[in-house]
């Protein structure tokens, strides 16, 4: 992807909890306008602590985020975030969920047209028939279908997901697969997605981001960073059923494999 | 679920049977031994008579019996609202009174105690710095304050509701704090993101949040202020239950003591459904 038309940039990050330990640094990469990169890697490489700058809810101890031309500063309305945990009001019905991040990206709607947006976004995740019920009397795939829907309602310019279909069975979670990348095939939303999931990065990503650890070898502490950056040469319109058919896709699953295996985290065990 | 409900209804009714069959032998005018002169020299008589013993008064224990309770019960509910003087009102004037205290103190509370929850609970620094001066005076028994309230309010029925607010404010103070602090860190994400102002995200996410602590900690302060206003009055006097009560025992009529117990008892319940009942309102379920 040629950084000329880089929509978000990223560059030279780090986060460091304990000092001349860095997570991670020197982090740099890019996000093209309509691009879907899936970061993928092991836990504690610090994937969630860069979706959380990139959200503007945590501090990176070194680098700057650039989106847009514009240095990232704190949390914003044109970055919608769908959270692992769903993140729903409890006290409030899917309508009112919703409605709550409408009202705060347009304060100025009134109520009839906050409810007719609310509707459209409720619907586009086939939600139509339980708008008002309460997060509780929702199965875990529908909360987060929710989810997705309150983050798609801003209509931000950049989606970040924070691994949204960890929590969910096989089955949910690919019909929820599916449902994702119709609408952002749909919508050309630029999106960044955590996963663990080498079959759903596949599926759904552009480019994936293979992360390592930080890792103590004989030469003294390596931070964690980005190791390599997979271009995906599957065609985009590819579905999740004949994925694996597809011509290519057993050499991508596998390189992406070994290097969770092997290179990922190697002399930390 | 029904039949274990109704059951549990016969079991109450038939410990209440026990317990007033219970009062209604242990109050039965002692026959046997006292009241019967035979066998005793005319001196043995004379001195029996000299020591209140005297064989031709039904002697009682002097506690009210069942029968004499709810005569008292039922002539007190017939006419609640009487008015006789300053020493003679009906139940509903005195509860009028109790409970008038009970809301204007409880209010005020609310009123310090919500608010100062909510800027301790979002602040681990003032959590910490109130922390000490919330741990001293919430063990304080209410009433203890009393002296020092009449003295700076010289007015008794104030320092009634003075006492009131003491009580109650704890309890809903410290509920409140804990309840804004514990609300959870991803819903305070969302509203982040959001870029939520502050007051809509103090109204929006976490008033709601706190809800059901916040709750819990008005019950619990009504709980104690219902308790202490009888105290409060018996202390202070002029009206209401607890004053009721002292003048009462002052006037030894037991059956309106019982009777007050009774009615203190039931208006505390109520008092508490009503909590429970606002409570389960603001409740959700995660």
């Amino acid at each position: 992807m040629p950084v000329a038309n880089a929509f978000l940039k990223v560059e030279n990050l780090a986060k460091s909890f304990a000092l001349d330990r860095p997570v991670f640094a020197g982090v740099n990469f890019t996000l093209g306008r309509g691009e879907f990169v899936c970061i993928i890697g092991h836990s504690g490489c610090g994937k969630t602590t860069i979706l959380n700058v990139l959200a503007g809810l945590d501090q990176a101890s070194e680098g700057h985020v650039f989106m847009d031309g514009r240095e990232l500063d704190g949390p914003g309305l044109e970055r919608g975030v769908v959270f692992q945990s769903h993140a729903l009001m409890p006290w409030l019905t899917v309508r009112r969920n919703i409605a709550f991040a409408v009202e705060s990206r347009w304060p100025d709607w009134n109520r009839a047209r906050v409810d007719e947006h609310v509707r459209t976004f409720v619907e586009m995740v086939g939600l139509g028939a339980a708008i008002d019920k309460k997060p509780s009397e929702l199965s875990g795939g529908m909360k987060q279908r929710v989810g997705i829907a309150r983050a798609f309602a801003i209509q931000p310019k950049m989606l970040l997901l924070d691994e949204p279909f960890g929590a969910l069975d096989a089955l949910t979670r690919g019909t929820i697969q599916d449902e994702l990348m119709a609408i952002v095939r749909e919508t050309r939303q630029t999106v960044f997605m955590i996963t663990h999931d080498v079959d759903e990065a596949i599926l759904l990503a552009d480019r994936i981001l293979l992360m390592s650890n930080g890792q103590d070898t004989a030469s003294g502490y390596v931070p964690g960073g980005i190791a390599e950056v997979v271009a995906n040469p599957l065609a985009r319109e590819r579905t999740r059923a004949g994925l694996h058919h597809l011509a290519g896709y057993y050499e991508l699953r596998n390189h992406i494999v070994d290097f969770l295996v092997t290179r990922a985290r190697a002399g930390s065990r | 679920m029904k039949l274990l409900n109704l059951k549990a209804a016969l079991v109450s009714t038939l410990l209440l049977a026990l317990f007033v069959g219970i009062w209604y032998a242990a109050t039965l005018p002692a026959g046997g031994t006292v009241g019967t002169t035979a066998g005793m020299t005319a001196e043995q008589i004379e001195y029996a008579r000299m020591m209140g013993k005297d064989a031709g008064t039904q002697k009682s224990s002097g506690f009210p019996t069942p029968g004499q309770f709810f005569a008292t019960m039922t002539q007190q509910l017939a006419n609640p609202f009487y008015d006789n003087g300053p020493n003679d009102k009906g139940i509903a004037i005195q509860l009028a009174h109790s409970l008038g205290r009970v809301a204007l103190g409880f209010l005020l509370a609310c009123i310090v105690a919500v608010p100062l929850g909510f800027v301790i609970g979002m602040s681990p620094l003032l959590q910490r710095a109130f922390d000490p001066f919330i741990q001293v005076l919430k063990p304080i028994s209410p009433l203890a304050w009393m002296p020092l309230a009449l003295y700076t309010i010289k007015d008794s029925s104030v320092s009634g509701v003075f006492v009131i607010f003491i009580c109650s404010v704890w309890p809903m103070l410290i509920n409140t704090a804990f309840g804004v602090a514990s609300v959870k860190r991803e819903w305070l994400n969302v509203a982040r993101t959001l870029e939520v102002t502050p007051l809509r995200k103090a109204f929006r996410v976490i008033l709601p949040a706190a809800a059901p602590t916040i709750f819990t900690g008005m019950r619990i302060s009504m709980g104690i202020a219902w308790l202490v206003i009888v105290a409060a009055e018996m202390l202070v006097g002029g009206t209401g239950i607890g004053y009721f009560v002292w003048n009462e025992w002052n006037n030894l009529s037991l059956t309106n003591v019982i009777f007050a117990i009774l009615v203190i008892g039931v208006v505390g319940m109520l008092l508490d459904l009503f909590f429970a009942r606002l409570q389960k309102l603001v409740t959700y379920v995660e």
